[in-house]
């Protein structure tokens, strides 16, 4: 194993756990709402530090992983994310508690993914998308819980067919994904409760 | 060496992580029970076990604690909790609500507003609202998944059948986003419509029954009711006894054994505020220095 694949964790691991996983909480509390985190690790690439921290805050042996193909192609990130979290991977992405993409615009569609049963609805797969920029993309009008009328949030290089695919992924519920943004100024989320409109109706 | 240096907030990294993705679940989900494996904590589970779990994932150094018994900062469970923290984790604490950044709670909700950025953890003794009419977990989970919420209104039309009224006064269920029918912990029904599009994020914890759940900010939370019989809150014929308070929650106290009593704030933070600003109830002694 190269030294590439132990560098770079939490220098706090307790603190900075803690930090990332209430940034993610408040992401999610307040859909759309950037929060900003800091580069608290310093990963391989293809994976961005955000995402990293994100993984490395929620990930651990009783989290199947699945990467995205360009992540998988990865030995050096595969390893990193191995030596820090202990998570092992999914062998299918219906499997995964977790799937980090690096290319979100390639991923496949989110109903490949884990949408827990009706019973249990929690027993689906959290997306963590690195995306570039939170800002500057088309802009999408968030409504749901966590938002107290509407919300404009303008991400950048979504999965195709993102507005269309999240509508049936809401239409689920309470069945569906939760995705989780991760770019450089923070990490931004969207539950499956959030309602996403293109242009202000 | 200090506790919190050695391992900060109690619970292990492993557990904590735990708890945390259940948190998201739940905050993702609102109104559903999420399953957790809940951990022995130092203290008799019916103790809070599930919100000081909550509290002890949520928590970092830059936190403010709050933590109240039945609305007050100086009962037992409320002091010994919040001396916990202090211990372990060597955080912040406050009686004040507007200062806190978690608010640890026992069935109140202050009765001064919450902002955004607040989190009230509640600790929750049964979260099933539909345990005493079905004991069986197999089938309170398939009534959730189906939406088949029907005997809890069979329940609170027996209660107008045998009362006049709908006679639940505390834990009155309600509906999370108009889909999930959930315990708000006992709760007076008092704090029902603060639950309601409030900008502060709420969790549950109920540690012996291993679930958490979670009402994110600004969501519906609507008390079940009839149209012929809406939902409404106490009322109280006397302002309190100390501040003079209406339009809160009070508790009777009993003054002697000749049937002598008062009521007054059941939330302590406000009740001291209210005097310290010069407020005055029936009863208030009259030459009281202003607190600090």
């Amino acid at each position: 194993m190269e030294t590439e694949a132990i560098e770079g964790g939490f220098a706090n691991p307790v603190f900075d756990a803690q930090t990332m996983f209430r940034a993610v909480m408040d992401a999610m509390a307040r859909p759309g709402t950037i929060q900003p985190c800091g580069e608290l690790t310093a990963p391989p690439a293809p994976l961005s530090p955000v995402a990293a921290a994100v993984a490395l805050a929620l990930c651990d042996a009783d989290t199947p992983l699945w990467l995205d193909p360009a992540l998988q192609a990865s030995p050096a990130a595969k390893h990193w994310l191995g030596f820090h979290t202990g998570a092992p991977l999914a062998h299918t992405p219906a499997d995964a508690h977790f799937a980090i993409v690096s290319d979100p615009a390639e991923l496949i569609a989110l109903e490949n993914f884990a949408q827990g049963t009706q019973e249990y609805p929690d027993r689906s797969t959290t997306l963590i998308l690195q995306v570039p920029s939170l800002s500057g993309g088309e802009t999408l009008h968030l409504e749901g819980p966590g938002i107290e009328t509407s919300f404009a949030f303008a991400p950048v290089s979504l999965p195709r067919h993102f507005v269309e695919q999240w509508k049936q992924n809401r239409a689920r519920f309470p069945r569906g994904v939760d995705v989780i943004l991760a770019a450089p100024e923070g990490v931004a989320c969207l539950p499956r409760t959030t309602r996403i409109k293109t242009k202000e109706a | 060496m200090n506790i919190a240096d050695y391992n900060f907030a109690y619970l292990d990294e492993q557990t904590k992580r735990m708890i945390r993705r259940a948190i998201l679940k739940g905050i993702a989900i609102p109104g559903y029970q999420v399953p957790f494996a809940s951990r022995e904590m130092p203290m008799p589970y019916g103790w809070g076990t599930g919100g000081v779990q909550i509290t002890a994932s949520i928590i970092g150094p830059d936190d403010v604690l709050k933590v109240i018994d039945q609305g007050a900062d100086d009962t037992t469970n409320a002091v010994s909790i919040r001396a916990f923290f202090k211990k372990v984790a060597d955080v912040a604490v406050t009686t004040e609500t507007a200062k806190a950044t978690i608010i640890q709670t026992r069935h109140r909700i202050p009765e001064y507003p919450l902002r955004a950025g607040q989190t009230l953890v509640y600790q929750v003794p049964i979260p099933e609202p539909l345990r005493f009419l079905e004991p069986r977990e197999t089938e309170t989970r398939k009534m959730h998944a189906l939406e088949e919420y029907g005997l809890m209104h069979v329940k609170l039309y027996e209660d107008i059948a045998k009362h006049g009224r709908i006679a639940t006064t505390y834990a009155y269920p309600v509906k999370v986003e108009g889909r999930y029918v959930m315990d708000p912990s006992p709760t007076p029904k008092f704090d029902n419509p603060k639950m309601h599009m409030s900008p502060a994020l709420q969790l549950f914890g109920a540690g012996r029954e291993k679930r958490i759940y979670a009402v994110p900010p600004f969501t519906e939370v609507v008390s079940l009711d009839f149209e012929d019989h809406p939902f409404e809150i106490q009322t109280f014929d006397q302002p309190c006894a100390l501040c003079g308070a209406e339009n809160v929650y009070l508790d009777e106290v009993i003054l002697d054994d000749k049937g002598g009593h008062m009521f007054v704030c059941s939330d302590t933070d406000h009740c001291e505020k209210r005097q310290a600003e010069g407020h005055r109830g029936h009863l208030a002694p009259e030459a009281m220095e202003p607190a600090e």
